[in-house]
Parts: C-alpha cells; sequence; structure tokens
C-alpha cells in the first residue's frame, strides 16, 4: 500500500460507509464492481461458469442446519474490514416484533444450530430477551459471535460471561492475530488488550477451558489482502501464543476468507489490491469447497427479517430467490427449494480449504 | 510490451512456463510443490527460509510471494525481517570471508 494513503484510509474508517456517503455503501455499486473489471474482460471466469464447469449451477441448497439471524448493523467497534459495514453510527436494529417472528421460527426449526450475529447483538436492547427465549426453544447448538471488546466496553456488559453461560451459549469470538500491532491494525487502537481481557473473563467463567461443555471459539481473518494460511497450523500458532503470553484456552480457531464486499472491498480499491485480490481468490478456487459452502445449509435472516443465501449476499441486498422472502412468511420446504444467488464474491467461500462462518469446509 | 523488466503481473503467469515444456515445467513444479510442504522442518520455518533466500538472489517476485506468504501464516513482520538480516549476514559474510583470500595473496606477493 501507498504509505500515503494510509491514514486517509484510518481516519475515514471510523465511521461506516454509510456514514461517510461513500459511494460502496451502494449495494448496486458493489455488485457492478463485483461484475465488471477482469470478470467483464474475459481475463477471469464468472463464479457461475466456473461451478457450471463441475455440474453445481445452479447452485442449491442441502438440508438446512443453520439459522443466522443478523440482529442489527450498530457495532461499538469499526473494524477496517467489516463486511457488514457496522459501527457505533448504524442504526438497523432489529424490533421486538421481529424478534417474535424468529422465535416462532427457531421453535419449528428442522436447523439444529442458531447463529446470532451484528454487528455486536449485545447492541441490540431486546438481546438478552430474545437469548432468554431462543435458548428455550432447545436447538442444539445456540451461537452468539460476540466481538470480545462489547464485554469491556461498558459496565452493563461485564457480566456477559454469566449471562453466555446461564443459557449455555456457544461464544464465537474474532481476534485478528495472537500479536497487538496487528490486531489492533485491523480493528482499532485497544483492540487488543480489551479483548485479551474478555477471554480471560470467558475462561474465569470455565468458557474454552480443555474439557469444559462451554465452547468459546476463535475467529481469524487476515488483516489484510492476503488469504487465510492453514487454519490448522494457524489454530496450533494461536493456542501456542494466547496460552504463553497470557495463559487463555480456547478450543477451535475457525480461519475466514474476507470477502470482497462492503469496507473491505473499499479497502482493497483504496489500497490498489483489489485486482490481486481477485487473482488470488479465483487461483485457489477449490472445486470441492463448492459442495459445501455456507449458503448450502444455512438461511440468513435480516434485522428487518428479510431472508437471504448467507450473511455476505445480505450485506449486498441480493434476497433469496423464493417466493418466500420474508421471517413472516416463513415456510422451510418452499425455501429448500430454490436457487442460491450468486456473484464473483462468492470465490471467497471457495478459495483454498474453504471459508464459512464455522471456518473451512473442503 | 512492457517497458521494464519487471512487471509485477507476470508472477501470476509463472504457471505458464509449463506450456514452453510441459515435463520440465510439471516436473519442477512438482518439486516446488513438494518441498515446501510441512516436514521435518514446519512450512511455516520453509517459508521464512525462502523469504531470506528470495533477497539473498534479489528477486522481486519471490520476495512479494513470500512476504504474502508470510502474511498468509501468520508470520509477524519481526520474523520476517530477522529472516531478512539472516540472509543478508551470511551474504555479506560471503563476501568478507573472502578478505582472507586477499590476505593470503597480498602476504604471498610481499617480501
Ligand atoms: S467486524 Fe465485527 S466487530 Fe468489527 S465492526 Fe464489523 S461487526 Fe463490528
Ligand atoms: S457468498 Fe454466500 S452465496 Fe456466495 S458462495 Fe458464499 S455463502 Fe454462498
Amino acid at each position: 500500500m501507498e504509505q500515503s494513503i494510509l491514514p486517509e484510509i484510518k481516519k475515514a474508517a471510523k465511521k461506516s460507509l454509510k456514514a461517510r456517503e461513500n459511494e460502496l455503501a451502494s449495494t448496486n455499486k458493489q455488485l457492478e464492481i463485483l461484475n465488471g473489471g477482469p470478470f467483464a474482460e474475459g481475463e477471469l471466469p464468472y463464479f457461475k461458469d466456473k461451478i457450471a464447469e463441475i455440474g453445481h449451477a445452479p447452485l442449491r441448497p442441502r438440508k438446512l442446519e443453520i439459522l443466522q439471524i443478523n440482529v442489527g448493523y450498530m457495532c461499538n467497534q469499526v473494524c477496517e474490514h467489516c463486511h457488514v459495514d457496522a459501527g457505533p453510527d448504524r442504526k438497523e436494529i432489529m424490533t421486538r416484533e421481529t424478534m417474535e417472528l424468529c422465535l416462532e421460527v427457531i421453535r419449528n426449526t428442522g436447523a439444529h444450530t442458531l447463529d446470532l450475529t451484528g454487528g455486536a447483538p449485545e447492541m441490540n436492547p431486546n438481546f438478552r430477551w430474545f437469548v432468554e427465549e431462543a435458548a428455550k426453544a432447545g436447538i442444539q447448538d445456540f451461537i452468539v459471535r460476540s466481538n470480545l471488546t462489547i464485554i469491556r466496553a461498558n459496565k452493563k456488559y461485564y457480566d456477559l460471561p454469566d449471562f453466555f453461560k446461564k443459557h449455555n451459549v456457544h461464544v464465537v469470538s474474532s481476534m485478528p492475530h495472537y500479536t497487538r500491532g496487528k490486531t489492533d491494525k485491523q480493528r482499532g487502537d485497544g483492540v487488543f488488550d480489551k479483548s485479551i481481557k474478555a477471554l480471560q473473563e470467558l475462561n474465569a467463567v470455565g468458557y474454552g477451558m480443555p474439557d469444559s461443555s462451554l465452547r468459546l471459539d476463535l475467529v481469524y481473518n487476515p488483516s489484510g489482502a492476503f488469504l487465510p494460511g492453514d487454519q490448522e497450523a494457524m489454530e496450533r500458532d494461536f493456542k501456542k501464543a494466547l496460552k504463553e503470553d497470557f495463559d487463555i484456552d480456547f478450543h477451535s480457531l475457525f480461519a475466514i476468507t474476507n470477502l470482497p464486499i462492503s469496507r473491505f472491498l473499499d479497502y482493497l480499491i483504496a489500497s490498489d489490491n483489489y485486482e490481486d485480490y481477485m487473482y488470488a481468490l479465483v487461483d485457489a478456487y477449490n472445486p470441492s469447497a463448492v459442495a459445501n459452502v455456507m449458503c448450502t445449509n444455512t438461511i440468513s435472516v435480516s434485522w428487518d427479517g428479510w431472508l437471504y443465501d448467507c450473511d455476505f449476499n445480505q450485506m449486498l441486498d441480493l434476497k433469496v430467490g423464493s417466493k418466500v422472502k420474508h421471517i413472516k412468511d416463513y415456510n422451510e420446504d418452499i425455501l429448500n427449494d430454490r436457487n442460491i444467488v450468486i456473484s464473483q464474491h462468492c470465490y471467497g467461500c471457495t478459495a483454498g480449504a474453504g471459508s464459512s462462518c464455522q471456518g473451512t469446509v473442503a | 510490451m512492457a517497458n521494464s523488466y519487471y512487471d509485477p503481473a507476470d508472477l501470476r503467469k509463472f504457471g505458464k512456463i509449463t506450456e514452453w515444456s510441459e515435463e520440465l515445467g510439471t516436473k519442477f513444479f512438482d518439486y516446488y510443490g513438494k518441498v515446501f510442504e510441512e516436514g521435518a522442518l514446519s512450512a511455516r520455518e520453509k517459508s521464512l527460509i525462502a523469504l531470506a533466500v528470495a533477497h539473498v538472489v534479489k528477486c522481486p517476485y519471490c520476495i512479494d510471494a513470500y512476504t504474502k506468504d508470510g502474511l498468509e501464516r501468520g508470520i509477524t513482520k519481526e520474523e520476517m525481517m530477522e529472516a531478512v538480516h539472516a540472509g543478508a549476514a551470511i551474504e555479506s559474510g560471503a563476501t568478507l570471508v573472502h578478505g582472507v583470500q586477499m590476505m593470503n595473496k597480498y602476504n604471498k606477493l610481499s617480501m
């Protein structure tokens, strides 16, 4: 990256693209970029043609296993790579009425996993009520994606580790690196120290300990225009460093590829890395990851109740290609009989060992 | 035609060398791939060795490739810089150890 643009991006990154009225806040603009450039010029193949080679076009769901609900785009952080364009300035928050509709679905779904995400889901004023109600549905695996710093952000969140424990929530948290420099560069100054403190507090109530049933997994996203390395090797390095330096335990590490949308797309373009990154994604295309990409077993629900194939499509406003498009009309059989909406960002899910919210897929 | 000897975009065309000599190209890439697998040395250690050698042979393509490879493996910039110094130290040491040859010759020729 040119040294001179770094401070510019850093300064701008304190606000969401939306608040900055950046042109990439428009999903049409993002899709135009994803469909143009080296793809329009025929230098790189479109994702649909690539998966057609192995008989996967149109891409179809398998059995629904994961219901992922995004309870709002508000967040205490403004990470540079965020695909949600989340931040304190985002006002899109799921209402209690929409949560009621979600609970109805949670009680009747065939999915074994419920996955709450955001923004920082904890910032939704009805978050605790929602977790309490959802936990009663007895779903097998109940995930909350917590960014860790929220636990230390304000006194009212200090008891979150106990709250999660009480409802047997599976905590999945992002941690870009085990060194301070890299973490703070991607997520903001002070994030590393707060995250370490939050992890220690989760450990203290039993989360992430070797034989504990209170699951604590970490998510690793590369802090820049490169792909994640081998998930197992990264997990080994993270475990060793976090244990030796901070006496922290956790269960698994999920290595997740940054998809070229939203703020990460903005970063790629501003740092003149976009083309190289798309080449790298296409180059790393792994046909054996296609059958298990996340959208084949997941439905994503937005803060306002719309249904999507995944959280990425949600951020691109690509609603499901089904006559059921909203949680109020939810019908799993009808939904499962759909073609998944794809574009070139999907190459992020099929690169290398593949990538999903649960880590590698191939 | 590029007006410079090195074009960063050429790196992603590296695989094309196989087109003009299928057998040798394929054998090279098989060998190359095998070398960097986990072995008695970890793939991470080999990545750092590759980075050091890339600097010693001053190959801009290899420097780009192994800086990125290091980032992907979570190698820190401090580790990368130490690897570069290890390469540089050997390279300058290799120059300086020839100073002994110079000394020998000097002594032999001098009365
Ligand atoms: S990446 Fe996560 S923690 Fe960072 S701004 Fe986005 S939602 Fe918030
Ligand atoms: S981006 Fe979404 S739709 Fe595309 S492959 Fe990944 S999970 Fe599926």
